[in-house]
């Protein structure tokens, strides 16, 4: 009842706050524009032709989205989440519909230099969707320590900017990779007994 | 914000790239396209067709990365798989699944030529893309 009162207040409220926001020289967020209304419909999504026929049979991102765990980069889709809570099963295999992936689960941790918190690469979140021979070979090295990379290679879509900057969660998540802190790298670096 | 800066203090090109980035990123407003929208015209305005849009967030829902860039031979670089028509209809890349058995088959030739013409092979939103704006690869 409340909700509903609160509902009509704002539905009453509506066509004002639009005609203010249009000429409100001091809008909320100026520059920055919000996920939810940044990413616009297939028909004016600057890159889709609105003229072809049948661009109402494509789906929306949005709805594709809509059931799946959320990030705050990319799609907005915590894929790794998403994978393992069951929200979405992709087939491992296009050719063999039995063929089951086989997640390899080491972590590698790189230190890095200056302050941010070393990179623990997990290579289970990896290995849940990929094959060995997708990264080890062109590349990375398998092993540790022979894959140099820098944060301006990866920004320009090298090494680990193969996919994080165009299909994978981008950096502008730094944290999911610089994950683990100084000391503690120290002592997990050490080979476990 | 203020976090941000406090984590990249000393080391300054990192710094400054990083900041480059998040700013373009956050406030690009001319970026709308979903994110990992792949268009791909290496022939299609050449040939007089609207180049084609592989909506790669809609496929990774479906199929693990594995699927297409091992089993298939798609390589991890838009537009260097050199996909053509032949090729689909030969059941090679988008014709693996797009032959009416799996997926839709080929004679939907909208629901793939999809994109506004003349636009260039892309990732749409990469963060190639937005560093180095105006060069779309
Ligand atoms: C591994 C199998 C596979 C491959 C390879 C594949 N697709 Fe698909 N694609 C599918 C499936 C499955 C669907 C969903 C079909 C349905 O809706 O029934 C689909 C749907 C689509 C859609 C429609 C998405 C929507 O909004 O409904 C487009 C566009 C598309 N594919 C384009 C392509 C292009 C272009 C290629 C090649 C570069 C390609 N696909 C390669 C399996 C594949
Ligand atoms: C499953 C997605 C898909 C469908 C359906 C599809 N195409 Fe294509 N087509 C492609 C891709 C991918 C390319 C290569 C794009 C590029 O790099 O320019 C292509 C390229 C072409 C080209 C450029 C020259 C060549 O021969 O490769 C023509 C012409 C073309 N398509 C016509 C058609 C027509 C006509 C239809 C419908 C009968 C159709 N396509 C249906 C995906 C598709
Ligand atoms: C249905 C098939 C399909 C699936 C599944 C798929 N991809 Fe792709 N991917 C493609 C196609 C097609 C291209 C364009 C390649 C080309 O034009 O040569 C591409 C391009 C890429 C690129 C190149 C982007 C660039 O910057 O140029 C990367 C990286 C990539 N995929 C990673 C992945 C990852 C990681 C996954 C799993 C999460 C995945 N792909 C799942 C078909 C697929």
């Amino acid at each position: 009842m409340r909700f509903s009162l609160v509902l009509l207040f704002l539905m009453m409220l509506a066509p004002v706050s639009t005609t203010l926001a249009e000429n409100d020289p001091n809008p909320f967020n100026r520059l920055f524009v919000p996920p939810k209304e940044r990413i616009k419909t297939l028909k004016d999504d600057g890159v889709h032709d609105p003229q072809v026929p049948g661009l109402d049979l494509l789906q929306q991102p949005a709805d594709a989205f809509k059931p799946l765990p959320t990030s705050s980069g990319g799609n907005y889709v915590n894929w790794v989440t998403a994978l393992r809570t069951g929200k979405i099963k992709p087939r491992y295999s296009q050719a063999d519909p039995k063929l089951e992936a086989m997640p390899m689960d080491m972590f590698i941790v790189m230190e890095v230099k200056g302050s941010m918190p070393n990179v623990s690469f997990p290579h289970k979140a990896h290995t849940e969707w990929l094959e060995c021979t997708n990264c080890h070979g062109e590349i990375f090295v398998p092993k540790k320590g022979a894959n140099r990379m820098t944060m301006a290679e990866i920004m320009l879509g090298g090494k680990c900017g193969i996919c994080h900057g165009s299909v994978a969660f981008p950096i502008t998540e730094c944290r999911r990779c610089h994950s683990e802190a100084k000391q503690a790298a120290k002592t997990s670096t050490k080979p476990k007994k | 914000m203020k976090a941000i800066t406090l984590h990249f203090k000393g080391n300054g090109l990192i710094a400054c790239m990083a900041w480059a980035i998040t700013l373009l990123i956050l406030f690009s407003s001319s970026a709308q396209a979903e994110y990992g929208d792949v268009v791909l015209n290496n022939y299609s305005s050449d040939a007089g067709v609207r180049p084609v849009i592989f909506p790669h967030w809609f496929h990774r829902i479906r199929y693990s990365c594995k699927s297409c860039h091992s089993e298939l031979g798609i390589v991890f670089k838009a537009g260097a798989s050199k996909i053509d028509m032949a090729k689909i209809v030969n059941g090679e890349y988008c014709g693996a699944c797009h032959n009416g058995v799996v997926a839709w088959s080929v004679e939907n030739c909208d629901l793939c030529h999809s994109a506004a013409n003349d636009m260039p092979t892309q990732v749409h939103m990469s963060t190639r893309q937005i560093l180095l704006k105006g060069d779309a690869k």
